[in-house]
């Protein structure tokens, strides 16, 4: 395996006597596309600054391409594009102009940059409005134009905070499909989020922050593994009390959940519904119903919160 | 811990783009337009009375800008007024404004050091107000030349210059205050109203707070002849230098007024043997006012220095 591109180890940080992020490790792989997932305040922009270097961790350490961003900020910022929370502009500038000046904070050339702001507005979509004041334009077209920045320093990091938040869904539909452009182009992305679909339907791997902590991190399926048990629901009408032991004997079920009325819901490991259709019939049960949906991450994190809340 | 590279790196780029934001900004129109409006008005009712003196007049420029015509004040003492207005214009929303914007945090993820974005604000601040004071000169000069029918000496251009220098450096002050105020508060309105409210207490209640404390030491040095006398003088110069505004007037008014051959008390004795009616040279005005001159700079540094400090220690997050 290659170095990761973004390592922490023990990464803290301390505000007075609130911990916002404890000693977190973190590892992400070139061209991944990681998702940091979890509530507000949960420490999530805070990692985020210190990966930039530009908030100081109370311990710990980050290396970022090999970097330490405390010691080698510039390197660091020259290969990472960041797109903050709620990204904001130069209202009275164009779009243009406000790339520009990033161009020549990053020492880009005029002629050079030029260019560059053609092809990735032309690729954002802003083409049109490359000349407009960015005052006028919509929160969809600030988060392009943030993205946009970031293609233009061709950042071989993408850190993404927040990037859909306050998008009506066909924008943030669209933007996601940007991201796996990122993807596409080998950039190693780092994305937060709370919007839990989202970040199901771009992630490679995702990581759940609570106080800080990270607590669960993997893929979405060992995720739900580990959660739920298993990555499929299946719901069971058989108008029959009583058939709990039954349907937990089923190869694949890992929990029977009954509902009133004859009800289950089951939590399967792998798809068994045939085996159950015929357990239950066979039990001389009358099966009404048999459906059968994947889990999605919200159901991970509900019940992973849920159960974190009972133990506390 | 050692940082690798340089703090200056972007640090023009910051400069150009604040540089170019400041002459197009609607702020800084208006108080152009009104420094103008200002400096015609009253460098013409100067001229107007000058006109019957060309002749005998060696330093007709300088008078130009410290003479007062009634009902109109002199440009010298606009001037006063409106550069701190022009330094917090400038200034203050330097640093809160970004914050403000949402821009703080992405300028600062492009691969530049904060101390490019403090010096690089102050730096198109000066620079800015630099602009505008030289081509108000030019202007006047211009003014002067169509009025007064006479070509400015080059002992006049040598004073005009050295007080434009002061002048900008008297700015610098307010807007070294502005920007600290910019660093400590979050809303550009606050920072704006806390640095006018230090410049008013400056330009009208320090004068009060001085005779004040004066009169107090007056009760304890009541007794005693002269040198008490001097003293007491001393003491209210001293506090009354406290002020920027007074340096500033200090320095202008012996760079201006080449007659002017001391700025504190003179006794009797010392003017034994000095020719009455002479006029000092440049370099003799400059050692004048250099004690002025050197505090205003100062002043200067230590505001910004203060503001750098604390905004290298904040928090990116708000």
């Amino acid at each position: 395996m290659s170095d990761p591109v973004i390592e922490t180890q023990g990464l803290t940080k301390r505000y007075g006597d609130v911990v916002a992020v404890d000693g977190l490790n973190l590892r992400l792989q070139a061209g991944e596309v990681f998702g940091l997932l979890g509530p507000n305040g949960s420490g999530k922009t805070t990692t985020i600054l210190m990966i930039l270097g530009l908030t100081e961790p109370t311990a710990g350490t980050a290396r970022v391409l090999g970097y330490d961003p405390l010691r080698h900020p510039l390197q660091v910022k020259r290969r990472v594009g960041y797109l903050p929370d709620s990204v904001g502009f130069y209202d009275e500038l164009t779009a243009r102009e406000n790339l520009r000046y990033t161009a020549r904070l990053n020492g880009i050339d005029r002629a050079e940059a030029d260019r560059l702001i053609d092809q990735v507005m032309d690729r954002m979509g802003l083409r049109d409005v490359v000349d407009r004041p960015v005052g006028t334009f919509s929160r969809g077209m600030r988060q392009r134009l943030g993205l946009g920045e970031v293609l233009m320093k061709r950042a071989q990091i993408a850190i993404l905070d927040e990037p859909t938040v306050g998008l009506d869904p066909e924008a943030a539909h669209e933007f996601l499909g940007m991201i796996r452009g990122l993807k596409a182009d080998g950039i190693t992305v780092l994305l937060s989020s709370h919007l839990l679909h989202q970040v199901q339907a771009v992630c490679d791997r995702v990581g759940l922050f609570r106080n800080g902590k990270m607590v669960l991190e993997g893929t979405f399926e060992a995720l739900s593994e580990k959660v739920l048990g298993g990555s499929y629901r299946i719901n069971v009408e058989a108008r029959r009390d009583g058939l709990e032991r039954l349907l937990g004997s089923v190869p694949g079920v890992v929990r029977v959940t009954p509902i009133r009325g004859g009800r289950y819901l089951l939590e399967a490991s792998r798809d068994c519904r045939s085996e159950v259709a015929r357990r239950v019939v066979g039990e001389g049960g009358e099966l009404l119903e048999l459906t059968f949906e994947r889990v999605s991450l919200d159901d991970v994190y509900a019940r992973y919160f849920q159960e974190a809340r009972g133990e506390a | 811990m050692k940082r690798e590279g340089s703090p200056w790196t972007g640090l023009w780029a910051v400069v150009l783009k604040e540089y170019a934001d400041h002459l197009s900004s609607v702020r800084m129109r208006i108080l152009e337009g009104l420094i103008l409006v200002v400096a015609v008005a009253t460098v013409y009712a100067a001229a107007q009375s000058l006109r019957q003196t060309v002749g005998e007049d060696p330093f007709i420029y300088l008078k130009l800008l410290t003479t007062s015509q009634d009902p109109l004040p002199s440009f010298v003492a606009f001037m006063g007024f409106l550069i701190p207005l022009t330094g917090i214009a400038l200034a203050f929303d330097a640093v809160n404004g970004e914050y403000n914007r949402r821009t703080m945090s992405r300028l600062l993820a492009q691969p530049i050091y904060r101390d490019a974005v403090l010096m690089g604000k102050f730096l198109a601040g000066l620079l800015t107000m630099a602009t505008t004071l030289l081509g108000l000169w030019l202007l006047v000069t211009g003014l002067g030349i169509l009025r007064l029918g006479v070509i400015p000496e080059a002992r006049e251009v040598g004073r005009g210059l050295f007080f434009l220098l002061a002048t900008l450096a008297y700015g610098g002050v307010w807007m070294a205050l502005a920007m600290l105020f910019s660093v400590t508060y979050r809303q550009p309105a606050t920072s704006a109203m806390a640095t006018l409210a230090v410049w008013l207490f400056f330009a009208v209640f320090w004068e009060i707070v001085v005779r004040l404390l004066s009169n107090v030491a007056a009760l304890v040095l009541m007794r005693g002849g002269t040198e008490n006398e001097l003293a007491l003088i001393q003491i209210q110069l001293f506090l009354s230098r406290l002020s920027p505004n007074t340096l500033y007037s200090e320095t202008v008014l012996a760079l201006l007024n080449p007659d002017v051959r001391a700025l504190g008390p003179v006794l009797i004795t010392q003017l034994e043997g000095a020719v009455r009616g002479t006029m000092l040279p440049l370099w003799q005005s400059l050692v004048l006012a250099w004690p002025q001159f050197t505090a205003l700079i100062a002043a200067v540094i230590l505001l910004f220095a203060y503001a750098y400090i604390l905004f290298q220690r904040q928090e990116v997050r708000a």
